[in-house]
């Protein structure tokens, strides 16, 4: 395999992110009732981020939370046990809000569709958006992004990594 | 981990990883809907040769908030009362595809047996005088959760050590997660040969309560049970409560932060008095949520993952 190309730098993180975050904040007309979920382990740190950026330009806090899915995948009996996580949703809940599902890599749309389901166990949001920082095709169902940092065609034995300062020490995006 | 039969099957970082996913679902006992789908179209069955309230219906609930479709089978109205074998009734069971058996017999040693007839996951409940690793696993996470990390703590284990497995379970689990441990019981009540044991494994006996309770961190009472009364092995139950009970007076010795554990049914007023069993530092009924939080995570890792 060959070796890993750098895809996105650490600038080039920090535009998307701030780019998504207007994306977002214009799609909802502001920052009321919006409530962004983190899916682990890398969403966290990015709708972290991402409701850093809403707050600095809003001037007002967004409740940020984080959601696992381990528990509604649809995989579970095919690979080892997985470790869960923390869910966190904020105090306010997700009843009525517009939640916006952040993650790192969009691929076969699975973590999503796992995530609508905890989701509904959680509450009724009155809409659901998804952001993802990289959107690597080849998705196994209809689900698709709403802001994306990056689309990055891929074959399909390519590997992306994502790689993000408070989990990784550095931010970047590579294939290989 | 295909079985847990006893707590010596789990390494350090197994129970680590079995107490991290019961953190995760302790939140779901407070969600409004408390239902994960993670063992969706698997079969538990619960079978419990012995009377139990608190295990079997913390492993009935633990099992149907994962999806898992949960049988209860006791003794009492099946056919063991018919003179069935318990080879014979477990095959019979697993014959009809199930995954995961529950079980708690009144013989040491039946869990293991059990799971060596058949292809399902076994976990033990409680086997005779041998083990009962959910409730060990239950007790520490409930003091961990109260006094982080055990490492070096002082917990102190009180009362009719013979016969109690969840005594032999706490041990072996403080013991691996570094706790300091003391046992305490009345001479007639302390298992014969523990010597080489506690030697081996590093933890201490004493007869003495009063001598003990004031250095510990945390307190352990075990049921006496009333069934074992006439054995002979103390006088009276007021001999029993002025030697080796959780007394008023005793109470006011312990360390007003020291956790007080029950494993539940409690004798009040024989090895427990009731200002102890519902004084601020007793943690008998976090030891119940705690339980099913436990048993939820005992069972999405051994029945959720592909299998071995």
């Amino acid at each position: 395999m060959a070796d890993p190309r750098i895809v996105l730098d650490s600038g080039d993180v920090a535009r998307a992110l701030t780019r998504i975050s207007h994306e977002i904040l214009e799609r909802n007309k502001g920052a009321d009732d919006l409530v962004l979920l983190g899916l682990h382990t890398r969403g966290v740190p990015l709708a972290r981020r991402i409701g850093e950026r809403i707050a600095s330009v809003e001037g007002t806090a967004v409740a940020v939370g984080e959601l696992d899915v381990t528990m509604y995948r649809d995989d579970l009996r095919t690979q080892p046990t997985r470790r869960s996580h923390k869910t966190e949703i904020p105090p306010g809940g997700i009843d009525g809000k517009v939640v916006v599902l952040v993650d790192d890599v969009l691929f076969s749309g699975r973590t999503i569709r796992a995530a609508l389901d905890a989701l509904a166990d959680l509450g009724r949001p009155s809409a659901v958006r998804l952001a993802v920082l990289v959107d690597r095709g080849h998705r196994e169902l209809p689900i698709r992004a709403d802001h994306v940092g990056k689309n990055l065609p891929s074959a399909r034995s390519e590997r992306v990594s994502v790689r993000l300062a408070e989990v990784d020490d550095l931010d970047e995006v590579t294939i290989a | 981990m295909k079985h847990l039969l006893s707590i010596d099957d789990l390494s350090v970082d197994a129970i680590a990883e079995i107490f991290e996913t019961a953190a995760d679902m302790h939140d779901v006992q407070r969600r409004e809907v408390k239902k994960l789908p993670a063992l969706r179209g698997r079969t538990v069955i619960n079978m419990f040769f012995e009377d139990s309230t608190r295990t079997r219906s913390s492993f009935e609930i633990a099992g149907k908030w994962l999806s898992a479709d949960v049988i209860n089978i006791s003794a009492k109205g099946s056919s063991a009362s018919k003179g069935e074998s318990l080879r014979d009734t477990v095959l019979t069971v697993c014959a009809m595809g199930v995954d995961g058996l529950v079980i708690r017999h009144p013989a040491s040693g039946a869990a293991h047996q059990v799971s060596q007839w058949v292809d399902a996951v076994v976990v033990n409940a409680g086997d005779g005088m041998h083990e009962h690793p959910t409730q060990a696993l239950l007790d520490a996470y409930t003091l961990q959760r109260r006094l982080g990390s055990l490492e070096g703590r002082h917990v102190v284990l009180v009362g009719d050590l013979t016969h109690s497995r969840v005594f032999r379970s706490n041990v072996l689990c403080l013991t691996k997660l570094g706790a300091r441990v003391t046992v305490v019981a009345p001479p007639t009540l302390m298992p014969s040969g523990i010597g080489p044991w506690s030697a081996a494994a590093g933890f201490e006996t004493s007869y003495d309560l009063d001598a003990v309770l004031p250095d510990a961190d945390a307190v352990m009472m075990l049921r006496v049970q009333r069934e074992r009364m006439s054995g002979g092995y103390f006088p009276t139950a007021r001999e029993y409560t002025v030697g080796y009970g959780l007394t008023r007076d005793r109470l006011a010795t312990l360390k007003p932060d020291a956790p007080i554990c029950h494993p539940g049914p409690m004798n009040r007023g024989l090895e427990i008095a009731a200002d102890a069993a519902d004084a601020a530092q007793s943690v008998v009924l976090e030891q119940v949520s705690s339980g099913l939080a436990v048993r939820m995570s005992v069972l999405y890792h051994l029945l959720a993952g592909e299998e071995s």
